[in-house]
Formats: C-alpha cells, structure tokens, sequence
C-alpha cells in the first residue's frame, strides 16, 4: 500500500514560511503571484510617481528621506507582529514609543542625563509596560485589545503629564547624528537599524523553535497547550518584546527628529496595524511575516508621499492608512477562504 | 410513525422503522451508538429527510415528510438535547423567552409580566425556579428542568390540548439520582397533560423507571418494543445487542505477564472518584463506559490536560502528584496524549501537515541555531508515507486531509518521540474502515516495541479489536474489568448498559494487580 501516487512530491521543499506549496506548478505559479503581489504593486506605485513627477518623486533626496524617515514605521510595524503572531492585539505601541521618546527628551534634555542612561530607562519601561499588559492579560483573562486600549490610553496620559503637554527639543546630537545624519550608501543609519531588526524577526520567526511555538499559540492555544507549549509564558514574552521594541523605536523617533512632542508619535498606531495586515498578505501569506512588512510599509508610504507631493490634502493620508488596513484585513481574509479569525 | 427509512451513501442507517406512541405515555427509545437513533430524532426534527414511503401521523392526521424547517416546532413537537441549548451567562427568563425573542418582532418586552408568567408556570410544575437567577449559577438539575419547560411551553403554545411529543435525548447522564427523580417526576406531569414523551437513554433502569413502553433499534432495524415494567434488564441488554457471530479479533496476549509501567493512584476528578489501575508495558488499554461515566475524562488527568483534584501517577517505580501534572510535566515523562476534537485541540487546520506533525520533535533539527527546513521536509514526507497519509504533501494544510488521514498525521506526532505511555481519546471518529485498520496497525506496531496505549472510546468493536484489557467505568469508578479472550464488542455493551444497575456496584473487580 506503500507505492501511494504521490511520491513526486517526496522531496518537495517547505518555506519557513510553510506555505509556498510544492503541489502543483500551476498553484505555484498562483502561489508566487500571490506572494509577490504587493511588492509589485509598490513597484508600481514608485513607477507611476516617478513618470508624474520624475524630478522631485525620484531624486535620490526624496528617497532617501522616505526610507530613513519611516524607518520609524518600520520598526514599530515589526513590534506589533510578534503579538499578532502569537494570537494578541497590542495597541499601546504606539503611545509606548511617544512615552520612550518623551522620556528621553525629558531624561537627556531637560535634565541633563546622559544619553544612553536616557535610553536604558526608556527601553526598562517599555520592558515594565509590557509586564503590565501582559499581567492584566493573562492574571485576568481579559482580551488583549481591551487591556492595551486602555494602558495606552494611559500611558499618552503620562506623556502629557511629564512633558506639560510641550514639544521639547535639544536632544544630544550624538543620538541624531546615529540615526539620521550619517548615512550609508546616501541612506540615514535609521533605515539599516530598521533592516536589521526586519532580518532577526525574519529569522526568529521562520528559523527558531521559538518562532514556532508562537505561531502555533496564536493559532490554536488548545493544541499548542497540549502540545506542550507554555501559552502563557509564550503571550507574556511577546508583550514584553512589542514594549521593548515600540520603545526601541521611540529612541529612533526621537533621533530622527531631535526632539519629543506629546502627540505625534500616537499616529503611528493605524498605519503599523495596516502594514502589519497588509503585509500579512505577501511573502508568505495568511502569516504575519517581517518582509511582507516592510514592504508594506513602503508601500503606504510611497502612496502617500506621491499623493502629497501632487498637492492632494492631507486628510488623504487618513484615507489611505485606513482603507489600506480595512483592505488589507479584506484581502488577507480571502487568503485564508474567509475562515473566521479570533482577534483576542 | 411508520415505515421510517434513511440511507446516507450507499447505507441504510435506518430501515423500515416504525414507532408507535400514544398520548400520555412515556415511550423509551434506546439502542447502540450507530443503532439509528439519533437518525430517527432528526428525522423527527425536520434535519433529515427520510427516504420515500415514510410516513408520519399526529393524532389522527398525516403529517408531510420531510418536514420544512420550522414545521416540526408548530407541530408542537419539541427537543431537549443533552447539552440542553441554554445560554450559561443570561438569565432563566431570557432563555425561557428565546424562541419568541427570535421569531416575534416585539416593541416592547414587559419583562415584569413575563417574569410573573415564568414563576406561573414553574409553579404550575412544582418548581421554585427563580427567573432571574443566571443560568450558569443553577444547578445542573435545575437547568435540565428550565430546559425541558421550555420545551413543554412550546409545546402548549404550538397546540392548545398539549397535544405534541416531548423528546428528551439523554437528559441524564450527567445529573446525580436525586436530579434524575426531579427530572422524572416534571416528566410525569408532563404526559398528565396529554403530552407524548419520548425518552432516549442508555440507561435501561431510568428507563424501565420512567417509561411505559420502549422500543429498541439495532442496527437501523426495529429490534422490538417491550412492555417496560414486565421486561427484565437482561431482556433489554439481549434486544439491544442482539446475539450475532463475533468479529475477528487480534491475537490475544497475556498482558500480566509484562512488566507495570504506569500506575493511576486514587484519580478523582471532575467525574471520576477514586480510581486505581497498572497499565503494562506494551499493553492496549481500553477504558469506556457510557456518557457521563468519567473514563474520557482519565486521558486528560493523567496528562495533566484537566485539573485532578487528587491522585497520584507512578511512572516507572516513580510516583507523582496528578495536581502537580502538566503537558510539559508529562511530555518530560514521555506521555503523550492526542485529543478527540481533532482539529480543536489535536492539530491546527490551518498550519501545514509538516509543521504539526513536526512540533514535538523541532529541537532535532536545530543546526547552528537554525531549523533545517529542508530536513524536516524529508522527514515528514518519510513519515507521510510510513503511516501511508494520502495526499504525502507536508506543505498542504492539515484542514485539506479527510479525517483519517489527518488523524495518521497527529498519530505520527506523538508515536516518532517513542512515548512510554500514549492516550488516546475516540481515536476513530470520523475515519474511514480503511484508515481505521492502518490506525489499529500503528498502535499494534507501537505496543510491540514497548509503548502502553491507551484507548478511552464508547466504539466497542474497535477496543474489542485492539485492547488488551478494557476498564468499564460507571459514576466515576471501574465497575468491570475484561480481558484477553473475554473482550468482544457485545460483552463490552453489556458490561456498559448494566453497569449502571445497582448489583454492578457490589462488586468491584480488583482493577490493580497486588
């Protein structure tokens, strides 16, 4: 009963991403398609700016702006999947980076700490956030998107409290020169930290029996229990890690721009949703992946500074953030032939 | 009812039926798993339709089959299932009042007026059930009585006479005797009203109890309807079962011979009170009983899956607390348990054949710190074909292969780590004859090169085929012990149907080897 017809597939190779399927040709060449669908359509996008516009879109100036400058976006996207993966929502990442960013202002600027002192205090409290959501989570049993709605709710209420609602500037060059002045290859520093962080999670993900185990806990926390897999210490690691991180991008936000206020960091939250969903939908699809990520990062991005460059409002950007995210989840869905997801 | 005929595929599920009641009786309805019961009931319900020819009457007029959706209900004919189909987290009243909050479209709910009316009718009852107590804080007993009232007001509003059949699908494996008298004497002032109550169960004393008459199916067939006070329960065990040729049967061994590997000490659980026994090495142990009986509920204990709230697991010579247990503290101790919802809590449906079958054993392919992919292709795909999963892609999704198939796969999980001790619950439901065989030739395999197995199933034929011993559980506890050469599928049944009688109790095997 051995010889079964499908031994052709024997040896057929498996993704990390375990879903580029080895079946057919045809499904591959629909599953590549798929796969590469959105990096295509940001080419595209870059293609069609840079025929409208080919002197501003496309000088090396703009560029470089746009991938130093939402180096930002990247980070935090890549903070916000490791929960995701693992079957939680963390929406306090974004108000965690305005926190981090504020704490260094404060810290370093107005008191006169030394800036990696700043930095380490920053990056514990992102650290103790992270406990604190997870705590509530996990000792409570309430749903994460309750939980993190609420202390990030909190936690824009302390930036506003240690700031005094002000912008506050004269933050050390040294941290501004790290992330935005020096460039490699024309691009600010900022841009490789993004890439490097893009490359571990990459890794982590796909390459780690760590990895693993949080893609089966946010798949099915029954099996993955009785498999063996401590759920809840699984879940409490990755809200330390999306804390960790959203500060870690609290500190570049801060060196790009040198400077903390109070408010603009919070908008960062919608657009790191879409780019995560978004992003779910390419590279390997139906999973939230790092690459998917980035690219759909700079996908939004190009949108939306091609749309601001021909003069359209800026209530665009809104448009386009929240139909990519609404789209995106759309999109992702008919991926996974509309099964019903539990976001909790 | 009469000449009730259902085929699914090329099977007759039930053939030529006819079931007669009468106004204000009590009609049993019993028979094996697969005997056609639950066929009957949803033909009943107007889920399935019968085969042509099947007639159904109500009180002297011919009721069109199949049923449309909803007729069933206007026919004043109403459910109770064993999961009762309340919801926990609102209110006695709010539950009561379900069907016309579904089907009615009201402007105003006076819930005052209907709370008052709900109290009326519970009195009416003899209850003290008060509407506005949450569901989920009654008791067990209590929520099968709201259950079955609101069945009967459905009853009474479809019909003005109370004509209409009640029928209670085993409402009562899981209440305690004391419930159970509740449950029988609601049911009694039920059929005062004329009402017709049909009573499934497999308890043949709560139906010799209850029921005026009973009509048994075997097999799809009508086995024959007994005059319930004038039967004996060996009369009913004989209908149930019916006296055919055994089925062929694996070698049998003499597993006392082998040496202990696990003892259960003293396991009390949810259900389950007190219960001993050795599992051998190498040995097949069948655990089973009927609904209610707590045997599933031992796979879980020992795995420390569903807290025990006393016991202790000798593993080896070494004993520990079943309250300390843990998934990682058993897979530390090389159990190993695979669940019967399959895609529930077995496997994920979503993720690939390769990566559930490969996650026990991920850290054998870490390489410089990095999982090799290429290698755990290869071995799934070699797994794959050792236990013959049709199609052998590790890269399609578990959800994309039949039952038996993805259930080869979840086996291959736990078998490729060697587990001293694996449990399994219901490992054939919804697998096919010819996967079934390939399952029961992978447990032999296994049991041959020293892993003990255990089955809990209510599938008697398969532990008749495969175990070596099985335990019989009643209320909690191992009431009978089969073993070698005794074990086959009608001595198992009967075992089962009487181990709820009271002369089961009085004496209890010795389960655990001195």
């Amino acid at each position: 009963m051995s010889q079964a017809p499908n031994q052709a597939d024997a040896g057929a190779r498996i993704s990390p991403g375990g879903s580029a399927g080895p079946a057919l040709r045809k499904m591959n060449i629909a599953r590549v398609a798929e796969s590469f669908a959105l990096l295509a359509a940001t080419i595209a996008l870059a293609a069609v700016f840079g025929i409208l516009m080919p002197h501003s879109f496309l000088s090396w100036a703009n560029v470089s702006t746009m991938l130093g400058s939402q180096a930002v976006l990247v980070v935090l996207s890549l903070a916000l999947i490791i929960p995701l993966t693992a079957g939680d929502f963390d929406l306090s990442i974004a108000s965690m980076l305005t926190l981090s960013s504020m704490l260094i202002a404060v810290l370093n600027a107005q008191l006169g700490w030394s800036i990696y002192a700043a930095m380490a205090v920053a990056i514990v409290t992102g650290a103790v956030v992270g406990v604190i959501n997870a705590g509530f989570i996990l000792y409570f049993r309430i749903p994460s998107l309750i939980v993190t709605l609420g202390t990030g709710t909190f936690i824009s209420g302390v930036v506003l409290w240690i700031s005094g609602a002000n912008t506050i500037s004269g933050i050390d060059d040294g941290l501004v020169s790290w992330v935005v002045v020096r460039h490699i290859f024309g691009i600010p520093l900022a841009f490789y930290y993004a890439l490097l962080l893009c490359v571990a999670i990459w890794y982590f993900l796909g390459y780690t029996t760590a990895g693993r185990r949080l893609l089966f806990v946010g798949r099915n926390r029954e099996v993955s229990r009785l498999s063996g897999i401590r759920v809840d210490r699984v879940r409490f690691l990755c809200l330390i890690a999306s804390g960790v991180i959203s500060s870690a991008t609290g500190i570049l936000y801060a060196g790009t721009i040198g400077a903390a206020d109070p408010n603009s960091g919070t908008t960062f939250l919608l657009p790191a949703f879409a780019a995560a969903f978004l992003g779910a939908t390419s590279i390997t699809p139906g999973r939230f992946n790092a690459w998917g990520t980035l690219i759909a990062v700079y996908f939004l991005v190009i949108g939306i500074t091609g749309l601001t460059m021909l003069g359209i409002q800026t209530f665009v950007q809104n448009l386009f953030y929240g139909g990519a995210l609404v789209l995106a989840v759309a999109l992702s869905q008919l991926v996974r032939k509309r099964e019903p997801q539990d976001f909790t | 009812m009469t000449h009730l005929s259902k085929r699914f595929g090329s099977s007759l599920v039930l053939n030529d039926v006819t079931l007669e009641v009468m106004p204000g009786e009590v009609h049993g309805l019993l028979g094996q798993n697969g005997s056609g019961k639950s066929t009957l009931i949803k033909i009943l319900a107007g889920f399935h339709d019968p085969e042509p020819g099947a007639e159904l009457i109500m009180y002297g007029e011919s009721v069109p089959l199949p049923m449309p959706a909803g007729a069933a209900r206007k026919r004043g004919i109403a459910f109770v299932h064993q999961h009762l189909g309340l919801v926990p987290s609102l209110s006695v009243l709010e539950n009561l009042l379900i069907g016309a909050i579904a089907s009615e479209d009201r402007w105003r709910v006076d819930w005052r007026r209907e709370a008052a009316r709900a109290r009326e009718t519970f009195a009416r009852f003899g209850l003290t059930i008060d509407p506005t107590a949450r569901i989920a804080d009654l008791p067990q007993v209590e929520r099968a009585l709201v259950a079955i009232v609101r069945a009967f007001e459905d009853i009474r509003t479809a019909s003005s006479h109370g004509q209409g059949v009640l029928i209670l699908d085993e409402p009562t494996p899981f209440l305690p005797k004391l419930g159970v008298d509740k449950l029988f004497d609601l049911v009694r002032t039920i059929v005062k009203e004329g009402t017709a109550v049909i009573f499934v169960s497999h308890d043949i004393d709560e139906i010799r109890e209850i029921t005026d008459r009973a009509t048994v199916l075997r097999d799809g067939n009508l086995a024959g309807t007994l005059t319930s006070r004038d039967a004996t329960a060996d009369e009913f065990v004989e209908l149930i079962i019916g006296r055919r040729v055994s089925l062929y049967k694996t070698a049998v061994r003499d597993v006392t011979a082998l040496s202990v590997a696990i003892s259960a000490r003293n396991v009390t659980g949810e259900i389950l009170r007190d219960v001993s026994f050795d599992i051998h090495r190498g040995e097949i142990l069948g655990l089973t009983g009927l609904i209610g009986s707590g045997f599933d509920e031992m796979p879980y204990a020992l795995y420390g899956a569903r807290p025990a709230s006393a016991g202790t697991v000798e593993i080896l010579g070494k004993s520990q607390p079943l309250s300390k247990m843990s998934p990682p503290a058993a897979l530390e101790a090389k159990l190993a348990l695979l669940p019967s919802d399959r895609l529930g809590a077995a496997g994920v449906g979503n993720l690939t054949i390769a990566e559930n079958m490969l996650l026990p054993v991920l850290q054998d392919f870490v390489r410089w710190f990095r999982l090799d992919w290429s290698r755990m292709s290869g071995r799934a795909s070699e797994l794959g074909k050792q236990y013959d999963v049709r199609p052998n892609r590790p890269a399609q999704t578990l959800s994309s292969l039949s039952g038996g198939n993805a259930q080869k796969v979840l086996m291959a999980k736990w078998l490729q780590t060697a587990p001293l001790l694996l449990m399994l619950d219901e490992p054939t439901q919804g697998v096919d004859v010819g996967a079934r065989q390939q399952l029961f030739a992978a447990l032999d395999h296994a049991a041959g090169k020293g892993t003990s197995i255990l089955v809990a199933s209510t599938d008697y034929e398969q532990l008749a085929q495969i175990c070596d011993r099985v335990l019989i559980f009643a209320r909690g506890q191992v009431v009978d012990v089969l073993a070698g050469a005794a074990i086959s599928k009608d001595a198992i049944a009967e075992r089962c149907l009487l181990s709820l009688g009271t002369s089961a109790f009085s004496n209890v095997p010795e389960v655990v080897a001195a």
